[in-house]
């Protein structure tokens, strides 16, 4: 084909002829362009439904509501009322005189042994807690909600299905029929869970609770936000209004640019080497986790100060200077409240995404499995999304269920955290 | 005195400082009347005081806190006597007298010369917590009046203070430069230490990973074996896996937000794509154990496939969703970059809306895309908690994506956590794992952030 002999009629005819093909193309690809937005945003929708409809149960809690009698026999034969004894009372013989007296049928080792199964461990603990906090109570009878089983718990969720062959199921259907009728008379139900939030780790689900991660996040983020915000700050400031055009802030400024995409697992591996390792600080401490995630979130405040004060009109700084400021003057009196509200909007994604990190953590020890609520920034504590790591590690049904809920607590933060910094931009975001 | 108490009263004798700088400029010109014989503001004074008082002396504090207990230690073993003094037993002997200095183990439970060398590190720290409050105090005091005797009207005092400022700033951002100074630093070190057990060439070019080492020198089948290829196969696979999701999805996302969509769906649907950057990668770990991995498993069955119950394939899939706004952001930016009169040079030539896109937009965003890909690669490699959650531990060298396979990070996590000692060639693999991905994420970044920039200076 030769274009120059071609006449017009002829270049038309074959551009009305491959128009219809080029319009199919053209609806094709934005199908394609649409595909991808609806895949992205079914993702979105997809992974949050999950979690939510997996997690949302854990905030309600099956309790069994049983008639204890304080028997003065089992807490306290000698009479003493020393706190001693009192702890060292087997209150377990309480919960199941309880259980015996409600299903006053039960007879032989192994269904009783069921029967106790619907309560939870945790229900003797509660008793024991009661009986130290006001040992009066002894001799006397009170009707209490206990804390059921996990199994139970699980039961009543519909997580597992009782038409399960009993061989595949935890519980019997000895145990079913406990439950079918206690629930028949309204002593066993759901209730709110406030243990969830108020509880430490425990490798019992019903009883496993947030509070340590969230304590332990609390303080390694407390840590962070107190030494990146000044220093990124700071950091910002000298690049943006100090640093003199040459060699070394060249370095600094690619640096900065390089660690914002090194893998923060990397980080781990400089927080054991450097600070346990050579400084010898304490392993699985709030301290170094906010030492590492100081240095993993730097850059981010770093970028985001410098384009708060990059935001700042020139005109304000020369304005200062023309009335004899000094530069500090200039920057600490006019240019450094202009650009706080950007600095604090960088400063609170930063310390979302260190909310949400885990992998450093790992490698400095703050994995453990620990029950006590960290009291201080150098006690062994755990964070949220390593809380996540470690319970889905479980094999109890009613672990998926609570790792989703701190998933979802850890969410809720995330979500509160970033609403906040779109807010502030949007108050305080000014156009020059 | 407690250090943190310590802490409170040098900063409170800070503030004394600052009054009593100010106060002395005042009066050295007599009373408020004469300020104006000052080259500075009083206040000035004051703050050149209290930073010579409190300075020196936190700086003091930071240095002695930090390397005290690495001294004591030292003091402490070179008291000992020097028999029996390997290298485990030592290391053992450390951790039984950390633990009775720690108040963790009663002192009746450990050895005799345990106990002595414990009593020894509890006086000599209750010396040098006696001597870190002295000197502190003395440093402080000394800087407070040997500034506050040349307080003067010609001092220069806010030009000196200024001076400490900016310096202080400057350390700021030094601290970036430091990280990465103790990044390398660190993570070559050991994996120095490391290179002297196995030879370099091992590492990188054997095909078998099993890092158990013997526990003792004769037991049979457990002498460890340090070749990473299969790592870094697995996290290849991995990545690729992702990258198919990632960077279809997120480029086509990209051209339809930004060629298409009008802008009250862009403003929506943007910031809807980038909460998926936003989520914790343990929770796309999470959802890769419990649902994509299971669902894998039913398809398979489905089509008579085995598949693993830790796939490459879960990992990657949900890789792949956790980067598509890392994709589809920087297209977005690359491809708006991309100046109006070029797309309607092609409108005018007769082209359709999808060929513009394809041979006149993408190809002009094109350095930036791939620059945007490189990252989105870098940041699937280092990628840490979903294949530690959802790709297994088998060091398997395959390219089957229904088997499973094992990750660099995912290797670098195992070795490290839980108990160790530092000088394990086990614990020092961690090291020379991370070594590598280092320096394959940073040379990734490095071409990225350099094609990036390369392309933006074309049409600013």
């Amino acid at each position: 084909m030769n274009n120059t002999t071609k006449t017009a009629e002829q270049t038309q005819a074959l551009v009305r002829k491959s128009l219809a093909r080029r319009y199919r193309a053209e609806r094709r690809f934005r199908l394609y362009g649409i595909a991808a937005v609806a895949a992205g945003i079914g993702f979105v929708i997809f992974l949050f439904g999950t979690i939510f409809a997996q997690g949302a149960s854990v905030f309600r809690q099956s309790y069994v509501q049983l008639t204890i009698v304080y028997d003065p026999e089992t807490i306290d034969p000698a009479g003493t009322r020393v706190p001693e004894e009192l702890v060292a009372a087997d209150d377990q013989a309480l919960v199941r005189a309880a259980l015996r007296e409600r299903f006053p049928n039960v007879e032989g080792r192994s269904n009783l042994r069921e029967l106790y199964g619907i309560v939870s461990s945790a229900a003797s603990i509660e008793l024991q807690r009661r009986v130290v906090a006001d040992p009066s109570i002894i001799g006397q009878r009170e009707t209490l909600w206990l804390l059921a089983d996990d199994t139970v718990d699980m039961l009543l969720k519909e997580k597992v299905w009782r038409s399960a062959p009993e061989d595949e199921r935890r519980l019997s259907d000895q145990q079913i029929g406990f439950i079918d009728a206690l629930r028949a008379d309204g002593t066993l139900k759901l209730r709110f869970n406030a243990a969830f939030l108020s509880n430490g780790d425990s490798r019992d689900p019903e009883q496993a609770g947030v509070r340590g991660a969230l304590i332990g996040s609390a303080l390694t983020l407390l840590i962070t936000l107190l030494l990146s915000f000044p220093i990124g700050v700071g950091a910002a400031i000298y690049l943006e209004e100090f640093a003199p055009r040459n060699r070394i802030t060249d370095v600094i400024e690619i640096n900065i640019n390089n660690l914002a995409a090194v893998p923060s697992i990397v980080f781990g591996l400089l927080g054991l080497a450097t600070f346990i390792g050579f400084f010898g600080m304490p392993r699985s401490a709030p301290l170094v986790g906010g030492f590492v995630l100081t240095l993993l979130t730097l850059p981010t405040i770093i970028i985001a100060s410098r384009a708060a004060l990059k935001a700042v009109p020139p005109s304000i700084r020369e304005a200062a200077l023309g009335m004899g400021a000094s530069r500090l003057q200039m920057v600490g009196h006019h240019v450094l409240p202009l650009a706080i509200p950007g600095m604090l909007t960088g400063a609170i994604i930063g310390m979302a995404r260190a909310l949400g990190e885990s992998a450093p953590l790992l490698m400095i020890g703050m994995v453990a499995f620990i029950v006590d609520v960290p009291s201080g920034i150098t006690d062994p504590a755990t964070a949220l999304p390593v809380q996540v790591f470690l319970w889905s590690d479980l094999p109890e049904r009613a672990f998926v269920e609570r790792t989703s809920g701190v998933i979802i607590v850890l969410l809720l933060f995330l979500i509160v955290m970033n609403a906040t910094a779109v807010i502030l931009r949007n108050k305080f975001e000014k156009r020059w | 005195m407690s250090s943190s108490l310590l802490f409170v009263l040098l900063v409170a004798l800070s503030v004394l400082a600052f009054q009593l700088g100010k106060a002395r400029a005042i009066a050295v010109v007599g009373g408020l009347r004469g300020v104006r014989d000052l080259h500075s503001l009083p206040g000035h004074y004051g703050l050149l005081t209290a930073i010579w008082c409190g300075l020196p002396a936190l700086v003091v504090f930071a240095l002695w806190i930090s390397l005290q207990d690495v001294v004591i230690t030292q003091l402490v073993l070179a008291d000992l006597p020097a028999n029996a003094m390997a290298q485990s037993a030592q290391a053992l002997m450390l951790n039984d007298l950390r633990n009775v200095v720690a108040g963790n183990v009663p002192a009746e439970m450990v050895a005799e010369s345990t106990r002595v060398a414990a009593a020894e590190y509890l006086k000599l720290q209750r010396i040098a917590q006696l001597a870190l409050t002295v000197v502190t105090f003395a440093v402080g005091i000394a800087g407070l009046l040997v500034v506050r005797a040349r307080i003067r009207p010609d001092l220069r005092a806010r030009n000196a203070y200024e001076r400490v400022i900016e310096w202080a700033l400057f350390a700021c951002s030094a601290v970036a430069v430091l990280t990465t100074i103790g990044i390398v630093l660190s993570i070559v070190f050991e994996a120095t230490r490391f290179f002297n057990i196995v030879p370099i060439t091992e590492f990188v070019f054997g095909t078998n990973w099993s890092p158990q080492m013997a526990i003792r020198a004769d037991q049979v089948g457990s002498s460890g074996a340090f070749g990473a290829v299969p790592l870094f196969a697995g996290t290849l696979l991995i990545s690729f896996i992702a990258m198919i999701v990632a960077v279809p999805i997120g480029l086509f996302s990209a051209i339809y937000l930004a060629e298409y969509a009008p802008l009250e769906v862009r403003k929506v649907v943007k910031p809807l794509l980038e909460v998926l950057a936003g989520v914790p990668t343990v929770v796309y770990g999470f959802f890769a154990v419990t649902t994509v991995g299971p669902a894998l498993r039913v398809a398979g069955e489905a089509f008579r496939l085995p598949v693993a119950g830790e796939s490459a394939l879960a990992a990657g899939l949900v890789m792949g969703i956790m980067i598509i706004p890392f994709v589809s952001s920087l297209s977005d930016d690359m491809i708006t970059a991309v100046p109006q009169s070029l797309r309607d040079g092609a409108y005018a030539l007769g082209a359709t809306r999808s060929e513009t896109i394809r041979q006149v937009v993408l190809r002009a965003a094109l350095p930036g895309i791939v620059g945007g890909v490189l990252l989105a690669i870098s940041r699937a490699i280092g990628e840490t908690m979903i294949v530690v959650m959802a790709a297994g531990l088998a060091a398997n060298l395959t390219a089957n994506p229904l088997e499973a396979v094992t990750t660099v990070t995912v290797q670098i996590v195992t070795l490290l956590v839980g108990d160790q000692e530092f000088d394990s060639p086990k614990t020092l693999a961690a090291f020379a794992l991370g070594l590598v991905l280092f320096l394959v994420t940073l040379l990734l970044n490095v071409i990225a952030l350099y094609v990036v920039r390369k392309y933006r200076e074309q049409y600013d």
